[in-house]
Order: structure tokens, then C-alpha cells, then sequence
């Protein structure tokens, strides 16, 4: 030993594996990834997007998957595993059934993100990048997932897993390893990651409507504005009637007329 | 005298179904776009700039001057971006407003781009909440389906298609030149400007990029005037915005005030700090906005007020922390994150936040020697500005706040722990064992 070798700080860098070459990529998959391709000014910018459809087929960027890539957007596949080595999300070796993830950047780390993270690893048997033996769950250590009045937050699938505690995770862990159904805090029922990464790549699964609006504390403000009946100017609170849905979309100009009323006259 | 709190944004977030198009419709939605697409678009540009909205992304800069340097003369097609990579720490306003009314956004891309006469507009959302992205492609679909994207929208003439993408995990990215980078399927490393995006932005194109917030606030602008935007919020800083209480505090969560409100206020509403507990140190604007204390919280929260204070007003992510936390443990974790999220391609960027995450783990095990404060200050300096972005910039602006403000804590390192001086468990929402404090 030189002393000089080169050691990588990241636990998980270097290259896709090239090692296990196994796919299920095939002619759909590839007219998707073509479809994907199709739906920007210039098909490069579709890469994000079809490594997401990758791993949906694969569980990781392939090295077919690579090369799919490559072969489709006219670019070499050094330039596709430049780019998928690049973003965290982006697996080089086979994920979960479920893809566990912990905030630990400061206000969850400090808010007990640190404790979650410990016992979450416990309760599966696995570090921080690895997968439980049974494939059936892998775990990540997060940066900041945009859910700070949340904290502490957890992430599964990628849906929000808000206000945790460890006894809640546990519980969680427990009714996915029963098969029992899980819903995100403020989100749909959970899927699996793979379904997950198809929707990111640009093909919903149709549970947009499941879930709610906001969670508890988006509503805060919102709800001590409606308390004390303040708000914007020439803006009040909405009225609590509810119109009918309509059954179609309308129009802007067919729209039924505002429910706003003036607060001016009544409280000022 | 304006209201404590204005909710605009966020005032249908409780409303049944509130992110489908029908909710969003009965309170008037797309009838500010109508308005706008029988204007001309320099008159709408003019209602914005008018309007004093600045960027609520962080920067703070005029939404309607960064338009108006998109140049009208040039042959290639204009792209409005909109920043939806919500990634700064303690940020979390831009993903509740997508989740509850992803139709705001949308109305406001419309009419933006027919100000500025952009034909394609993307959200370049991150790709780490999937519910947020169903929401988004969903209110998209709705959104041609009802006629308000497309072509010939409202029988204008104006045509308009939005393309939802998803990033791969990278704070970078949320940097506009890294962004562009990234959307164009690449490594997203920010770029050397000029030439600015608003002359060669995404496909070297005339291109907009835009927070979330400042596109979504357009939309109650064209509906209720320049004039009424600007009532609200301070003499530089006109609006409402939303801010983002998190960490200590009883009751965290978001809040749509106009420009101006103090933390204090924000504190009254939320309950103050949680029992028994007082405030120690906050962030105005996510970490990468100088720390500031409890002496500061009568400062004005808008863009001139914390930029007297030394801050910045950065996202308005107010992180909260009491009297049980450790400065040094916050900042390493923060630096860490840096070091995590640096890019790679500026080499002071790379290298220092290692040997700054280096030499805070030091201090954070009480290993550090006598003159490593001064020895991180050296570092800092070797860092901030001498990177293409602002990225290293936040990493120095975190550690060299807190040093200001916490010196003894750090030269406590020299000797002792942290987490023997603040033991870590009571920061925490719950005990080791993981039950409820």
C-alpha cells in the first residue's frame, strides 16, 4: 500500500454494476422510454425521466438500461452513467419493495431524526444503504425533504411519513411486513417504489385524489387567519357552504359567480 | 393597516378536493388568466412590475425586470421554468402550495408566459415527493382538458403546453443555472454566467426561470391589482408571503403574512416555544441564511430588514431552536449537507466543505485544539465567493454566523463534547426508547 490509493468518501459511488446485466427492459419498455423521449423541445432533456423508468423495470439503472438510453437520445452510454451516477435517487444496485428513507439534516436530526434513524435500522437488521435480505426493504439517510414543520420526517416511497416517532415507524415497518395496507400522512396508500419511480418518470398512476389537501400543519396559519377573521385585503374568509361539484369542468367565462364576499362593511 | 395574516395562496388549502380544477374554478380560478390573455402582455409584464413582487425563491430579486430582460427580438423560442426543486434546508412552503393547489401555479405559468411569450413551460419539481408530482401531472392534464392550456387558449390565439418534470435528488439543481443543466439532461452543475439565462438559458434559449411562489402569486395580482399587491407587505417589500415555522416551536407549520411581520408575531400565533423552553437560535431563510438569535426577533422578516441584520430573508424558513441544542452539532450538520449536495466542479466548494465537515467533527467531539476556530474562519474565507454558485456560499454563511454568535460553544470543543454539554436526547420530540416526552 502506497498510501496514495484512491478511497471514495460515498458509500455507494463509483460505477453502475456492470456485474449483473440482468433486465426486464423489453419492446414496451422501450417504447415508453421512446415515448418519454418525445415529449420535450430536445429528447436529451427525457434522461431524468427514463433513468426513473429504469429502475421502475429494473429496481436500478441497468447497464441495459444504460444502453437503452444511450441508443434512444443518440448520446454514448459514459454520458448516461455520468448522469446517473450523479443523483442521489438513482440506484446502482437493486433497491427494496419498500424504500425507507430518514431526514437527518439538522432540525429532524436534532428533533429526534438521529433516534428514528437508529431504530428504524435496527428494527430492519440493515445500515443506512443497504437491503434487508429479503429485498423487502432498503434504507437511505435523507437531506432536507422539504417537510420542516413535519419534523421529525421519514419518507416511504417516496410519499410523506409526517411527525414521526420511533413507535410509529415501528408499527409501519410491521404492517408492510404483514401486507396490511399503509397510507402516507399526506399522500395516497402506499404502493411499492418501483410503482413510485414509474410515476416520476412521467406516467400517473391515477391516486392524485387520494389523501388530503394539506396536513395539519400547512392548515395552521390558514385556520388562526379564519379564527380571527383576518385576511387579505377585499379577500374573506370562504363562506362555509360548499357549491356542487360540477360534473364537467366549466369554462372560465360559464364559471358560477365568486362566492367572495367584502368584509370591509362588516368588521372594520 | 393591513391584517396580521393574509392567507391568498394558501386560503383553499382546506377546501373539499382543494387541488382538483372544479374546487380550484369555484373560487374564481383561471378568471384572473382570462383577464390577462385579453390584455396585451406588456401590459400584464407592467401590472407585475408594478406590483413590486420580488422572488420568493431567495434571492429577492423583481419577478418583472427578470422578464423583462428576456430579449423580444430573438429567433429562438423563450421557456419559462418554474423552480419547484424546494431543497434548502427548512424550506417546506413550495410543496404544500403544490400538493393543496397545484392549479395556482399552473394559472400563474399561464399568464406569465403569455407576458413574457414563452410557448413551453416547464416545472422542474424534485423528485423526492411523489405525491406532490401526481398532484402536479394531474392538475397539468386538467388544466388542457379545460382549455386553459394548449392551443388557441380562450380563443387568444395564445398557445401554451407545460411539461411536469421530476429531478433525481440534487440540492444543486435548485440553482437556476444547475437547473437549466439538469433539465437539459445532464449533470446539473451550474454554469458561468453571462451570458444569464434570460439571454441563453435551457437550449442556449431566452429562458425565465421562477420560484414556485413568485409564479403562483401572479394570478391574484392581475385579479386584484398591482395596487392591492402592494398595500400589503413593507415599503421595499411589498406582499404577503408564506413563512415556514419549524423546529422548538408549540404549533409549527405555514403561515401567509404580509412582508414585514416579525418572528415574534409568528410566535404569539404558533404559541411560542414548546413548555419550558425558550428560543435560542433561528434561521430566517433556511440554513444558508446567517443564524440569528433571540435578541433579533423584532426585526422586520422582509428583504431590507434581515439585510440589515447581516441575513438574509432567504426562503422565510424560520428553524427554530431552543436552549437544549448544540450550535456545533446544528452546524456540522448543515456543512455535512453542503458537502453532500457541493457538485463537484469548483474545487473550493468540493474540497473545503470536506475539511470543513472535517474539522467540525472535531469540535464536535471535543477534539478540536486550541485555534481551530480561527482555523475554520481561515477556510471559510478560502471558500465564499470563489465558486461559479452560492452553494459554498451558505456553508460559510452558516458556520461563520454561528461562530459570531457562539464562540464559546466552539471553543468549548476545544475540551468537551457537545452532546456532554447538550445532551442530545432533549432536543428531541421523544426519548431514546422512543417514547413521547
Amino acid at each position: 500500500m502506497s498510501g496514495h490509493e484512491f478511497q471514495s468518501y460515498f458509500p455507494d459511488s463509483g460505477s453502475i454494476d456492470y456485474s449483473d446485466t440482468s433486465t426486464a427492459i423489453d419492446e414496451a419498455a422501450l417504447a415508453e422510454l421512446r415515448e418519454l423521449a418525445g415529449r420535450y423541445p430536445q429528447p436529451r432533456s427525457a434522461l431524468l425521466p427514463m433513468l426513473h423508468l429504469v429502475q421502475s423495470y429494473d429496481g436500478r439503472v441497468s447497464p441495459a438500461g444504460v444502453k437503452a438510453c444511450a441508443e434512444i437520445l443518440g448520446i454514448t452510454e459514459a454520458q448516461v452513467s455520468g448522469v446517473a451516477t450523479f443523483y442521489t435517487m438513482y440506484r446502482r444496485r437493486p433497491g427494496g419493495d419498500h424504500h425507507i428513507g430518514v431526514c437527518t439534516t439538522s432540525l429532524c436530526a436534532v428533533m429526534g431524526g438521529d433516534i428514528l434513524l437508529d431504530r428504524v435500522s435496527k428494527r430492519l437488521g440493515i445500515h443506512e444503504g443497504e437491503v434487508t435480505p429479503d429485498g423487502a426493504f432498503s434504507l437511505e439517510r435523507l437531506e432536507c425533504n422539504a417537510a420542516c414543520d413535519f419534523a421529525p420526517v421519514m419518507m416511504v416511497n417516496w410519499e410523506f411519513m409526517d411527525n414521526m416517532t420511533p413507535a410509529k415507524a415501528e408499527e409501519m415497518i410491521d404492517r408492510l411486513v404483514a401486507g396490511d395496507k399503509v397510507s402516507s400522512t399526506r399522500g395516497a396508500e402506499l404502493t411499492s417504489w418501483r410503482e413510485a419511480e414509474r410515476v416520476l418518470a412521467g406516467f400517473p398512476d391515477g391516486r392524485a385524489n387520494e389523501g388530503p389537501a394539506a396536513g395539519p400543519a400547512s392548515l395552521l396559519g390558514l385556520t388562526i387567519a379564519n379564527e380571527k377573521g383576518w385576511a387579505a385585503p377585499d379577500q374573506a374568509p370562504p363562506l362555509p357552504e360548499v357549491a356542487p361539484e360540477p360534473a364537467v369542468p366549466a369554462a372560465p367565462e360559464a364559471k358560477p359567480a365568486s362566492v367572495r364576499r367584502t368584509r370591509k362593511a362588516q368588521d372594520k | 393597516m393591513t391584517d396580521t395574516l393574509t392567507p391568498v395562496l394558501s386560503a383553499n388549502w382546506a377546501d373539499p378536493k382543494a387541488w382538483t380544477l372544479g374546487a380550484y374554478q369555484r373560487r374564481g380560478g383561471y378568471d384572473a388568466a382570462a383577464k390577462a390573455l385579453k390584455m396585451t402582455p406588456a401590459e400584464v409584464m407592467g401590472i407585475v412590475k408594478d406590483s413590486g413582487l420580488r422572488g420568493r425563491g431567495g434571492a429577492g430579486f423583481p419577478t418583472g425586470m427578470k422578464w423583462s430582460f428576456v430579449p423580444q427580438d430573438n429567433p429562438n423560442p423563450k421557456y419559462l421554468v418554474v423552480n419547484a426543486d424546494e431543497s434548502e434546508p427548512g424550506t417546506c412552503k413550495d410543496m404544500p402550495l403544490l400538493m393543496a393547489s397545484p392549479h395556482t401555479l399552473v394559472e400563474g405559468i399561464l399568464i406569465s408566459s403569455y407576458a413574457i411569450g414563452v410557448h413551453t413551460a416547464f416545472i422542474y419539481c424534485r423528485g423526492e415527493v411523489l405525491h406532490v408530482i401526481r398532484r402536479l401531472q394531474q392538475a397539468v392534464k386538467e388544466a388542457y382538458a379545460g382549455g386553459h392550456l394548449g392551443s388557441n387558449i380562450y380563443g387568444s390565439g395564445f398557445d401554451l403546453d407545460i411539461i411536469v418534470h421530476a429531478g433525481a435528488g440534487a440540492y444543486i439543481c435548485g440553482e437556476e443555472t444547475a437547473l437549466l443543466d439538469s433539465l437539459e439532461g445532464r449533470r446539473g452543475q451550474p454554469r458561468l454566467r453571462p451570458p444569464f439565462p434570460a439571454v441563453a438559458g435551457l437550449y442556449a434559449s431566452p429562458t425565465v426561470i421562477n420560484n414556485v411562489e413568485s409564479i403562483a402569486s401572479v394570478p391574484s395580482i392581475l385579479a386584484h391589482g398591482a395596487a392591492w399587491f402592494g398595500s400589503m407587505g413593507s415599503e421595499k417589500s411589498k406582499g404577503y408571503t408564506l413563512y415556514s415555522l419549524s423546529g422548538h416551536v408549540k404549533r409549527p407549520g405555514q403561515f401567509e403574512a404580509p412582508l414585514g411581520i416579525t418572528l415574534r408575531q409568528l410566535l404569539e400565533l404558533s404559541g411560542g416555544m414548546r413548555d419550558g423552553h425558550e428560543l435560542k437560535f433561528w434561521t430566517p431563510g433556511g440554513s444558508s441564511t446567517p443564524i440569528l438569535t433571540a435578541d433579533d426577533i423584532d426585526i422586520p422578516l422582509d428583504y431590507e430588514g434581515m439585510a440589515a441584520a447581516g441575513t438574509m430573508l432567504g426562503t422565510k424558513a424560520l428553524q427554530c431552536f431552543d436552549e437544549t441544542t448544540s450550535v456545533v452539532r446544528t452546524t456540522l450538520r448543515w456543512v455535512e449537507f453542503y458537502k453532500h449536495e457541493s457538485c463537484g466542479k469548483c474545487t473550493p466548494c468540493r474540497e473545503g466543505n470536506w475539511w470543513l465537515v472535517q474539522l467540525l467533527t472535531k469540535f464536535e467531539a471535543g477534539k478540536a485544539v486550541e485555534g481551530d476556530v480561527d482555523k475554520l474562519l481561515d477556510i471559510c474565507d478560502n471558500i465564499g465567493g470563489k465558486s461559479f454558485c452560492a452553494l459554498a456560499d451558505g456553508a460559510v454563511a452558516c458556520v461563520t454566523s454561528a461562530v459570531k454568535k457562539f464562540r464559546s460553544e466552539f471553543e468549548a470543543g476545544y475540551k468537551t463534547p457537545a452532546w456532554e454539554l447538550f445532551p442530545y436526547e432533549r432536543s428531541a420530540l421523544f426519548d431514546v426508547e422512543g417514547g413521547a416526552k
